[in-house]
């Protein structure tokens, strides 16, 4: 059987590459899917530490955390496409016009 | 049934406010007189109802509902009514209705709605007056009492426009307040040395105690603070200055509030308390040399005044003085008796005054006036009886009351006080004369730019007219409830009056009966020395009628020649002793420049002012910092929400 560190090693290798991604990448789509992918690390260690406890709640996490995320994909696409529309870039450096 | 009797003029003040300005005249000033009328019917039932009691139990009571109940102090909403009560109500309801009768011809020249508002306030303060005399505890008289001050203020202002008169409300009741401030002191230290704010209560209790001696006992600095109050209300030293210039309100008012009725408020408080007060010598002796030195002092002040009012007022702040002056010596009889015929004859006077003023148009400088005897015979006739009546002329109400204080006076020892109360009697004769030979005697003085002519004087309308006939014989004829027994008479009123000045259920009945063979001898001495003191002052009272009618009917060049020789003495009294010059220095000045400088510009300005621009400035400066760290810049919000998640979980972690 897999030792849970395994599982969280992975699990937060997966995180720092989405973060890294949110940071660096000047793309906002590219960005959306650093954000799964931060999203999916977490839901790794959910169900990794349910299987170690022996109870499903991970796994019902999960599947919440699946759930909204779809949720969250299809409203950050359709801002994405709003924003393109309105500014010809994807650039999350153009939309500052919030700025005080 | 005692609670109809402020009640009735209450639903006057109602009616007329609520809608005054909508009725006629006629309507608003029926309603009004008719409510005093019913007040005062109602009055005379209760008083007749008390006359059936027996001597010792004469006190009718009724609780309306408990005001304040905390604790073991509980303060009832009672009505009270004893023979001291007595007087007041009849004087305050029937003087009070003839002047609101008078009022109704008096002032027919307002428009309807200003007519409906002086007679709701005059009802107003009706209802306070009879409150304050009905009340049975210091807190229900003090609702009175403020209520009666509030009403001096309004109806001294009624002509409101006219900035004098704004001035003379305001002072009124600024001036009123600081007494009322010292009465609030003094119940405070009868409530918390004595648990109570009853009157029966407290004379009770007091009664237990011996006589307080020196200043610094608790009864003695109640009382004194409660001095202090009545010195307010009624014009006393140092705190007199008001009612001269209350003169600026209608003519009646000046006769029903700052003659007849409110003004009496602090004679009757002593009154009310004579137990408390008769326990605090202390007091005693400062209220009578408090009383002397104002009659006297107002006294000299009347005799150079030139408006025909002012002399009147300051004559009232004389009478009231020797009603402070008879309450200082434990003559509390005295006292009440001389309130009462003073309501009378000063009434009329004012009311007499009125009729002048009324007929000339608002002339109110005697040294415009003279020969008004041909054109105004009533006013004339009237206006000489209560001259009479107020100089002592043997045989009319003031000299019965008058003689009484100065008798008491006199036998108590005190003959400084009872020289400065003859001198008062002396001056009181000769301005009450000058003022009727200048008005009424010699020639008309034409050369008086306002004075119109003279076909357009007219004598008092007829109502106003039954008004000072009816004032005119209570003057000649209210002293005789009063006669002492030297003259023959019982002196009533002094015996009817006398269970209002003893501890409950302690009256001496009839004290007399047990006289002794010394005794005897001591009272054939006194009515010796009263019948000699009688006459003394009865001839006071001819000389200073007499020295009038030489001066002002004679040599009127006398007078002038006099206030040229003794030009700064005359000064002194025209100006009034410059009192409210002094006042204006000594209080008013400092009190402005320390409100301008320290409290406004420096406390407002700075401190209050300061903090709020200062919370201002505050946010300003450091929301200009941190609206910075908005930059639009979704990474950047990101970002620091990263940083902010590494330093909490770093916090934890490494804790």
């Amino acid at each position: 059987m897999i030792p849970l560190g395994h599982y969280l090693i992975v699990s937060a290798i997966l995180f720092s590459i989405g973060t890294a991604g949110v940071f660096l990448r000047r793309n906002l789509i590219t960005i959306l899917l650093s954000i799964e992918i931060m999203l999916n690390a977490v839901n790794l260690s959910f169900v990794a530490f349910g299987r170690q406890l022996g109870s499903y709640d991970g796994q019902i996490i999960t599947f919440f955390v699946i759930a909204v995320a779809a949720a969250e994909a299809a409203v950050g696409l359709a801002i994405i496409i709003a924003l393109y529309r309105h500014r010809e870039s994807l650039n999350p450096d153009a939309f500052t016009s919030l700025r005080w | 049934m005692l609670a109809l009797i402020p009640l009735f003029p209450l639903i006057g003040f109602v009616i007329n406010a609520a809608l005054g300005r909508r009725l006629p005249k006629a309507i608003s000033g029926a309603i009004a007189s008719a409510v005093m009328v019913a007040s005062f019917v109602v009055s005379v039932m209760s008083v007749l109802a008390l006359v059936g009691l027996p001597l010792t139990e004469r006190v009718m009571e009724q609780t309306v509902y408990t005001w304040i109940a905390s604790g073991d102090f509980v303060v009832d909403l009672t009505l009270r009514l004893d023979p001291l009560a007595a007087v007041m109500i009849l004087v305050v309801t029937g003087i009070g209705a003839l002047i609101h009768i008078y009022s109704t011809a008096y002032m027919h020249e307002e428009v309807d709605s200003e007519f409906a508002r002086y007679f709701s306030y005059l009802n107003l303060f009706a209802a306070f007056m009879l409150v304050l005399v009905l009340g049975a505890n210091f807190l229900v008289m003090f609702v009175g009492w403020e209520g009666v001050g509030l009403c001096s203020y309004l109806l001294i202002r009624f002509w409101f426009k006219r900035k004098s008169a704004a001035d003379a409300g305001k002072k009124a009741f600024v001036v009123n307040r600081i007494g009322d401030y010292a009465f609030v002191l003094g119940m405070l230290v009868l409530v918390v040395r004595f648990g109570t704010l009853d009157f029966r209560q407290l004379s009770s209790v007091v009664a237990a105690l011996p006589p307080e001696q020196g200043m610094f006992g608790v009864v003695s600095i109640a009382t004194l603070l409660l001095f202090i109050g009545a010195t307010g209300k009624s014009a006393q030293i140092p705190l007199y200055t008001w009612l001269p210039d209350a003169m600026e309100g209608p003519t009646p008012v000046s006769a029903l509030i700052h003659a007849a009725t409110m003004v009496t408020a602090g004679v009757y408080m002593i009154g009310r308390n004579a137990v408390l007060f008769s326990h605090a010598p202390a007091t005693m002796l400062i209220v009578a040399i408090i009383g002397a030195l104002t009659a006297l002092m107002a006294g000299t002040i009347g005799l150079v005044q030139n408006d025909i009012k002012r002399v009147l007022a300051y004559s009232t702040v004389s009478q009231l003085g020797l009603m402070f002056l008879a309450m200082g010596m434990g003559a509390f009889g005295a006292g009440i008796f001389h309130l009462y015929t003073h309501a009378f004859f000063k009434a009329l006077l004012f009311l007499g005054s009125g009729a002048v003023i009324h007929a000339l148009h608002g002339e109110q400088d005697i040294r415009n006036m003279g020969g008004l005897r041909r054109y105004l015979p009533i006013t004339y006739w009237t206006f000489l009886i209560g001259s009479l009546a107020i100089a002592g002329v043997p045989g009319l109400a003031g000299f019965f009351s008058k003689d009484e204080i100065l008798y008491e006076t006199y036998h108590a020892g005190h003959w400084i006080l009872w020289g400065m109360a003859a001198v008062t009697s002396l001056l009181t004769a000769t301005y009450m004369f000058r003022l009727v030979f200048l008005t009424f005697h010699g020639e008309r003085r034409e050369d008086a730019h306002l004075a119109p002519l003279a076909s357009h004087v007219h004598d008092a309308p007829p109502v106003m007219a039954l008004v000072l006939i009816v004032l005119a014989i209570g003057s000649a004829v209210a002293g005789y409830v009063g006669v002492p027994s030297v003259l023959g008479g019982q002196n009533r009123l002094g015996e009817w009056l006398e269970p209002s000045f003893q501890p409950p259920g302690e009256t001496v009945v009839g004290g007399g009966l047990q006289a002794s063979v010394v005794e005897t001898e001591a009272e054939a001495e006194n009515a010796a020395l009263e019948l000699r003191l009688m006459a003394i002052s009865s001839a006071i009272a001819i000389a200073g009628i007499a020295l009038a009618a030489f001066i002002w009917l004679r040599r009127r060049d006398l007078a002038a020649a006099i206030a040229t020789r003794f030009r700064g003495l005359y000064r002194l009294l025209l100006n009034k002793y410059y009192v409210d010059e002094v006042y204006d220095a000594a209080i008013v000045k400092p009190i402005r420049t320390g409100s301008e400088h320290v409290l406004w510009q420096g406390v407002d300005v700075g401190v209050i002012d300061g903090a709020v621009n200062g919370t201002a400035l505050v946010v300003a400066t450091s929301s200009s910092v941190l609206r910075r760290l908005q930059t639009g810049s979704v990474r950047a919000y990101a970002g620091s929400m990263f940083i902010g998640v590494i330093v909490i979980l770093g916090f934890y972690l490494w804790r």
